[in-house]
């Protein structure tokens, strides 16, 4: 088995042990949201006929936001706290590093598992959309690869900073900070044709709203080629470069 | 990748061994192995015995290959851990300092787990897994969570756990800290046994029974440098007389002046006063005959402590 399995291995045995929580929290959270602001806020907007809509019932454009939004959280909350514990003394990462195992290995056998996370509340996600009736089961499965690859580019990056964090206390503030406004203002919940013009400017230089846009593209259709190879492009270099440097420091901070 | 290009049967070498901390965040670096050498032979147990922050675990981490070395050169099983780490760690078994277990599975699943990191097949460590348990005495507790298990027994897996790849060499930086003397002595028995059957231990203690019970050779560790070697008989020989008179007095000072030219040697500690001479009795006469009068009076075989007390004025364990 290729050591980056093996480390893949590790984290899958302890996912089995939680794997039934996860699965009613990936179901049951995208059930609350779509049928409390998408059903139900989603008539008072629809009744208001926005023009920043375009015609687009509330929920069709509420449901790939949050599926984007959602694969961010996975990918960043699988990056974040598990990388802090593991490395820690008594973590996972020192016992794996005594082995062959190379820190560059366990990066990429834990990064997979973070892929695999990322992946599977986002197919969960889409089975609920899907039962909401806004797209179909064909269509539903295009906003996979987009779901994935808004998640990793979250989940790379932040997993070569969270080995080296020093206290807890700084995962959450990256959560207060920046997740939770992100969340907010990334054309998630309206769409950014809303915000001032120099917010709006910012808005699209963030990763949450390239995740956006690139799977409210894949879901409801209509995308433009260009704009949809800036999205991936974006989200790719990100990815790319969060595993460069994450390789970095797991060797820094593994082999010391 | 031959173990005799270094040598025969030298399974590490290290020559001006060094290692630099610098801290991530700017500030002053420390040199927590100052240019250090030393060889260890097949199936030796051989031992680094210092105080807290002599630099027993940095060298040791850099033998693991898990620790970059800073200077000099270390070679390990014929093989540089810059270029080959992978391959040396695959024959090492490895029991840090701090346990790194996981607390998250059970016993039986941490020895299956690791075993998958050195690459084994799932059948061989199965095997291998109930033949550990059972050295390690943890049969009865192979399903329950590493939590329950008390400082003893997570020290025992974790030996037993550094085994799953049968390791050529075997490291163990302070086995037994923190262990009841019962615990402690199994443990011994334990090792006993590996050096047995042929596998090379290199361990680092600041106990000296421990030092004297285990290792054929060891080296004393003071400040990231080594400041005395040889076999503890050796050491104790080389620079220690055969025993060692113990005294507790009201006024130390005053006792002391009296005394002063008593036994080989004296050492002043703040709570006793230590006489090193060939025949203790006889020295405790003679401090008799000068008059004073000890509160208590002690007289012991010298020790590995003894040693390092000459060699740096302080004590081991403070
Ligand atoms: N990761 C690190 N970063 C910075 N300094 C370190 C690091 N590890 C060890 N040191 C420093 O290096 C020196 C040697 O430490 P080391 O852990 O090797 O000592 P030791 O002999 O094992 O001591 P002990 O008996 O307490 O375990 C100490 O001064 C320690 O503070
Ligand atoms: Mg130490």
């Amino acid at each position: 088995m290729a050591p980056a399995l093996r480390e893949f291995c590790y984290w899958m045995d302890r996912y089995r042990r939680v794997w039934r929580g996860t699965v009613v929290i990936s179901v049951a959270n995208p059930l609350l949201f779509l049928a409390a602001m998408g059903a139900g806020l989603g008539k008072l907007v629809d009744a208001n006929h926005s023009g920043h809509l375009t015609g687009t019932p509330y929920l069709d454009f509420l449901a790939p936001g949050l599926l984007a939004a959602a694969a961010m959280q996975t990918g960043v909350i699988e990056a974040t706290f598990p990388v802090f514990q593991s490395a820690r003394s008594g973590g996972n990462y020192p016992a794996a590093a005594a082995t062959p195992m190379r820190p560059v290995d366990i990066l990429g056998g834990h990064l997979l598992f973070v892929a695999f996370r990322v992946l599977l509340s986002g197919l969960l996600f889409l089975a609920v959309v899907v039962a909401f009736g806004v797209v179909g089961p064909a269509r539903a499965l295009l906003a996979a690869g987009p779901v994935l690859l808004t998640g990793m580019a979250f989940a790379a990056p932040l997993m070569g900073w969270a080995v080296g964090v020093d206290r807890q206390s700084r995962l959450n503030g990256l959560y207060r900070f920046v997740v939770m406004p992100l969340y907010m203002f990334s054309g998630t919940f309206f769409p950014i044709s809303q915000l001032p013009h120099w917010l709006r400017s910012v808005a699209t230089c963030t990763p949450l709203y390239q995740g956006v846009a690139l799977t409210r593209g894949a879901g409801l259709g209509g995308s433009h080629p260009g704009a949809t190879a800036v999205h991936v492009g974006y989200l790719l270099a990100l990815t790319a470069a969060g595993v460069w440097a994450a390789r970095r420091s797991y060797t820094r901070r593994l082999n010391r | 990748m031959g173990d005799e290009s270094a040598g025969a049967g030298v399974l590490i070498e290290a020559v001006g061994l060094r290692k630099v901390h610098t801290p991530r965040g700017g500030g002053e670096a420390t040199e927590a192995v100052a240019g250090i050498d030393f060889r260890v032979h097949r199936g030796e147990a051989f031992g680094f015995l210092g105080p807290n922050g002599a630099g027993k675990s940095t060298t040791m981490r850099m033998v693991a290959a898990v620790s970059p070395v800073s200077g000099g050169t270390l070679r390990v099983l014929g093989m540089d851990p810059k270029t080959h780490g992978p391959a040396i760690r695959a024959r090492l078994g490895s029991v840090p300092q701090d346990d790194t277990l996981d607390t998250e599975l059970t016993v039986r699943e941490n020895l299956l787990v690791y075993g998958r990191y050195f690459g084994l097949p799932r059948a061989e460590i199965r095997e291998r897994a109930t033949q550990l348990l059972d050295f390690a005495r943890l049969v009865d507790k192979a399903d329950e969570q590493v939590e329950a298990l008390s400082g003893g027994m997570r020290r025992r897996l974790t030996i037993a756990r550094s085994l799953v790849n049968r390791p050529d060499i075997l490291l163990l930086d302070e086995p037994t800290t923190g262990l009841d003397p019962q615990a402690r002595h199994l443990l011994w028995e334990r090792l006993f046994r590996l050096k047995q059957e042929g596998v090379t231990l290199l361990l680092t203690t600041h106990y000296m029974d421990e030092a004297e019970q285990l290792c054929d050779r060891l080296v004393v560790m003071d400040h990231g440098r080594i400041v005395a070697q040889g076999t503890p008989r050796g050491l104790i020989a080389g620079h220690c007389t055969r025993e060692v008179l113990e005294l507790r007095f009201d006024d130390q000072e005053a006792a002391a002046g009296k005394i002063r030219h008593l036994g080989d040697r004296q050492e002043k500690l703040p709570d006793r006063l230590l006489v090193y001479a060939d025949d203790g009795e006889d020295a405790l006469k003679a401090v008799h005959r000068t008059g004073v009068e000890p509160l208590t009076a002690l007289v012991r075989r010298s020790g590995l402590e003894d040693v390092f007390l000459t060699l740096t004025g302080r004590t081991l364990v403070d």
